[in-house]
């Protein structure tokens, strides 16, 4: 592969790959997400091959794995082209099948078909919900391109943003265009990223920076990982826009340890790009040079944090720096550096291929832009989908996401993990932006969401996450250090039946030091959720304070079983299952449960078939 | 007034300095005291224990910065003692009440802030460290040798050596029990040994008068520095 010299010769490039592509031929696509491979997409992938070449079919029908198509609740996924029918819940098995009744055949199998709630089948892709109402741009290739293939990337429109910045416009008219459209922070902070890159190409000193934030480790969110797995390149071409745009000559991508396949794309990725001249000396054929080094880390989510993923790379402990001085002026080796997150980088190759106009027409005033969301919990389609910014979030969960599964009711939606809040029903309201987010407590922050049911206690949650803030902060400053071991403590108390109401004052006052005082991002926000927990619902603490109760029956220490003498049979089933003897009486007789030595494992409840057994 | 000197009001009072310094150093110059627990003159400024935090910014859109850290801006406004700062202050000594009830230096500063106890759960009530970091940080920019660290984050969060073995790079010098401000740090001499971090030092006596001078480790430590041979340290000040 010769390297590209000019704009006009990878356009030249793409032109061929294009016309070599047959739009209209069969393609099988099998998600190659996260989700689908560990239910064995692999697996699904390798019974198609043997399927189609057994039929000879190979030349014919291009077979490819993909990054992740988005609707995870639902896998192993493939997508049939050219009729864009998206089939799911599949097996290796299935293989055979489909290729003979729906390739062959041109029949839809209605059992792999997407169930709308009034029980209508929907086979194609545009009219599923959950993918009608989406609006991809950072997910927009996932699901047809093999990540590992840049004629792919290329031929969908790959590095067209990049030849767009080398056509003719010098940096500073790239920095304005990404200013102009009005692109804002995709990890948390909301900060707009033409303002960055700003300072950033306005303080003294070279060389400069620029950095990938690929830590995400917000439990539950997965889309940066998805962006890093499945189109790769998108990072780099926003990165080396980047760095034509402030006048970096080294960018690096932090990819949290969680992610080796991430690593090993991007790595791959990187290699493809140098070998064709998009990375390296003189990028097609400008005077511009710039090369990216990927680093996995090694495991703790406070190097999320930007300084302390600087002090990551620079071979020190996973700590934050104070600011001032802030990264744009003094960052990675004390230089001027732009860290960005994943799917921020991935929406700048946008901006120049489209024109900043173009970008800023989507969304609302102040969040423009798509968000792409992990979505999770108790709603009958989770995963990965992108929504217009303003989009209310009303749509996302009973459209898109089919409403809340079983037949729950909405109780609350937890933003942001351990930085974020949790928004009760009337949020449902809200449009999608970053104020709106933040007015009701929450956060649009790094994406994931979780859809929580009346099955769900609040107090559970907050500590859930109160455990997480505590093992994984740093211990650099006081408030956070021991503020998130208090703040557990406290929580573990209630939960346990020993909380006071004091105790729910002095969150408060932990909180509010936390936030105001703590060096970093970690301990500023880890009170969130017990805050705003607090705030929406009170009476939920109320009631393990006061009456030791867990209204939402979720709390063991808390929760009370006893036999219903009425419904009772004295099957004794329950008395087979209690590990600790707790539940005696004559057969056919009602049982008793001796509270001293229940456990409150809740197995009597779960094998009881008369509904005998109370719990409250 | 020169062209460099900045202005900038720290509890009311006009204050002058050149750009960069530290709010903390300025408001000390200027009169105004401001508490620390990690801050020292030799060190490099880590923001750590939190107690320095003042309040900036205009009345409406101010926000906590720590003092030792943050440098002094034109028009800067600064609280020192406002209640912002004052329940901060009082929650980070409360805090480290409970982690360290018995260390003095905590007692004291808190009833300074009329915390006299603390509301918080305490889990080693004999527990004297209250993680500054001098220690760590004195050990690697004035003694050079970074024999301890900290280790581990906040769960099990400790100063120690390496895999809390013997240190092989200590030297021996006693400098973080100098320093440290709860006297935590196990030292001891007898016989001409000194042991500290769990290592034996021999201690070297002068040649001249007999007394000891230092661990010799630490003297073998200088002879590197200075390239003389290790010898010509083993005359103590007096004997020189």
């Amino acid at each position: 592969m010769p390297k590209m010299q000019s704009v006009a010769q990878l356009a030249e490039y793409r032109k061929e790959l294009q016309a070599r592509r047959d739009p209209n031929q069969t393609q099988v696509l099998v998600c190659g997400g996260a989700g689908c491979l560990a239910l064995g997409s692999a697996e699904v992938a390798a019974a198609f091959r043997e399927e189609l070449d057994r039929r000879g079919l190979q030349a014919k029908v291009a077979l490819k794995s993909t990054g992740c198509q988005g609707l995870c609740a639902r896998g192993v996924r493939v997508l049939l082209r050219p009729q864009e029918i998206s089939y799911q819940n599949l097996t290796a098995l299935n293989a055979a099948e489909i290729v003979e009744e729906t390739l062959v055949k041109g029949k839809i199998l209605d059992r792999f078909c997407y169930q709308d709630g009034d029980g209508s089948l929907k086979a194609h892709k545009s009219k599923i919900p959950f993918y009608q109402g989406q609006q991809p741009v950072v997910l927009r290739r996932l699901d047809v391109i093999d990540p590992e293939s840049l004629d792919d990337y290329l031929a969908e429109g790959g590095y067209e943003g990049l030849s767009q910045a080398l056509s003719g416009m010098t940096p500073e008219q790239v920095l304005d265009a990404v200013e102009r459209s009005g692109l804002r922070g995709r990890s948390g902070g909301g900060f707009p990223t033409g303002r960055k890159w700003r300072f950033c190409r306005q303080a003294a000193g070279e060389p400069k920076f620029i950095i990938c934030n690929g830590s995400e480790g917000d439990p539950g969110a997965y889309l940066d990982r998805a962006v890093m797995e499945g189109d790769p390149h998108a990072i780099l071409e926003g990165m080396i826009i980047g760095a034509y745009a402030i006048g970096a000559a080294q960018g690096h991508i932090y990819v949290g340890h969680e992610y080796p396949l991430a690593v090993a794309r991007l790595r791959r990725a990187a290699d493809q790009a140098r070998e064709l001249g998009l990375l390296g000396e003189g990028i097609l054929g400008a005077s511009f040079s710039f090369d990216i080094k990927v680093h996995r880390g090694a495991g703790a989510y406070i190097c999320g944090e930007e300084t302390s993923l600087m002090n990551f790379l620079e071979g020190g402990i996973g700590e934050p720096r104070n600011r001032p001085p802030y990264p744009a002026q003094q960052g990675l080796f004390g230089q001027p550096t732009i860290i960005n997150n994943v799917e921020t980088w991935a929406n700048v190759p946008v901006i120049l291929s489209q024109g900043a106009e173009k970008f800023a027409a989507v969304g609302v005033e102040a969040s423009k832009g798509t968000k792409v969301f992990s979505l999770a919990g108790a709603v009958n389609y989770a995963g990965l989908l992108e929504v217009p910014m303003g989009m209310p979030l009303k749509q996302v969960v009973f459209d898109l996401a089919g409403g809340l599964k079983d037949g729950g009711r909405f109780k609350a939606l937890l933003t942001s993990g351990p930085g974020g809040g949790v928004l009760p029903a009337p949020a449902l309201d809200l449009p999608v932006t970053f104020e709106s987010f933040q007015e009701a407590g929450g956060n649009l922050g790094s994406g994931s969401m979780v859809v929580m049911d009346e099955g769900c206690c609040m107090v559970d949650v907050a500590r859930y996450f109160a455990n997480f803030s505590y093992e994984e902060s740093c211990g650099k400053c006081t408030p956070c250090r021991e503020g998130t071991k208090q703040m557990l403590e406290i929580l573990d108390a209630i939960i346990r039946g020993e909380g006071t109401e004091e105790q729910l004052g002095l969150l408060e006052d932990l909180a509010a030091v936390m936030t105001g005082a703590s060096i970093c991002g970690l301990g500023q926000s880890a009170p969130n959720p017990v805050l705003s927990t607090l705030r929406h619902f009170r009476g939920e603490y109320e009631a393990h304070v006061r009456e030791k109760k867990c209204p939402a029956l979720v709390c063991r220490p808390l929760l009370k079983y006893t036999v219903d003498p009425e419904t009772c049979t004295g099957c004794l089933a329950c008395v087979r299952e209690c590990p600790t003897g707790a539940i005696t009486g004559e057969y056919q007789e009602p049982q008793e449960i001796d509270q001293e030595l229940c456990v409150k494992c809740g197995m009597c409840h779960e094998v009881c078939k008369f509904e005998a057994i109370k719990v409250e | 007034m020169s062209a460099n000197t900045i202005t900038l009001t720290i509890d009311g009072m006009k204050v002058e300095s050149v750009p960069g310094r530290s709010l903390l150093l300025v408001a000390k110059e200027a009169g105004v005291d401001i508490p620390t627990l990690c801050y020292h003159d030799d060190l490099k400024p880590e923001g750590q224990c939190r107690l320095c935090m003042v309040e900036i910014g205009e009345p409406g859109r101010t926000r906590l910065v720590n003092s030792c850290t943050y440098p002094v801006e034109p028009n800067l406004q600064v609280e020192t003692r406002s209640e912002k700062v004052l329940q901060a202050r009082r929650l980070v000594l409360e805090l480290l009440l409970a982690r360290c009830p018995k260390a003095s230096r905590i007692q004291e500063l808190a009833k300074e802030y009329g915390v006299y106890e603390s509301r918080f759960k305490t889990d080693d009530p004999d527990e004297l460290c209250i993680l500054c970091g001098l220690c760590v940080r004195t050990c690697r920019e004035v003694v050079g040798v970074s024999a301890i660290s900290m280790a581990n984050r906040t769960p099990g969060k400790q100063v120690a050596t390496p895999f809390l073995e013997e240190s092989e790079a200590c030297i021996g010098c006693g400098s973080c029990v100098f320093i440290c401000p709860t006297n935590v740090i196990e030292y001891a001499e007898k016989d001409g040994v000194r042991t500290v971090w769990g290592r034996r030092f021999e201690l070297q006596p002068c040649n001249v008068c007999g007394s000891y001078i230092a661990p010799r480790a630490q003297l073998e430590h200088w002879a590197r520095l200075t390239g003389d041979p290790v010898e010509s340290f083993f005359v103590c000040r007096d004997c020189r």
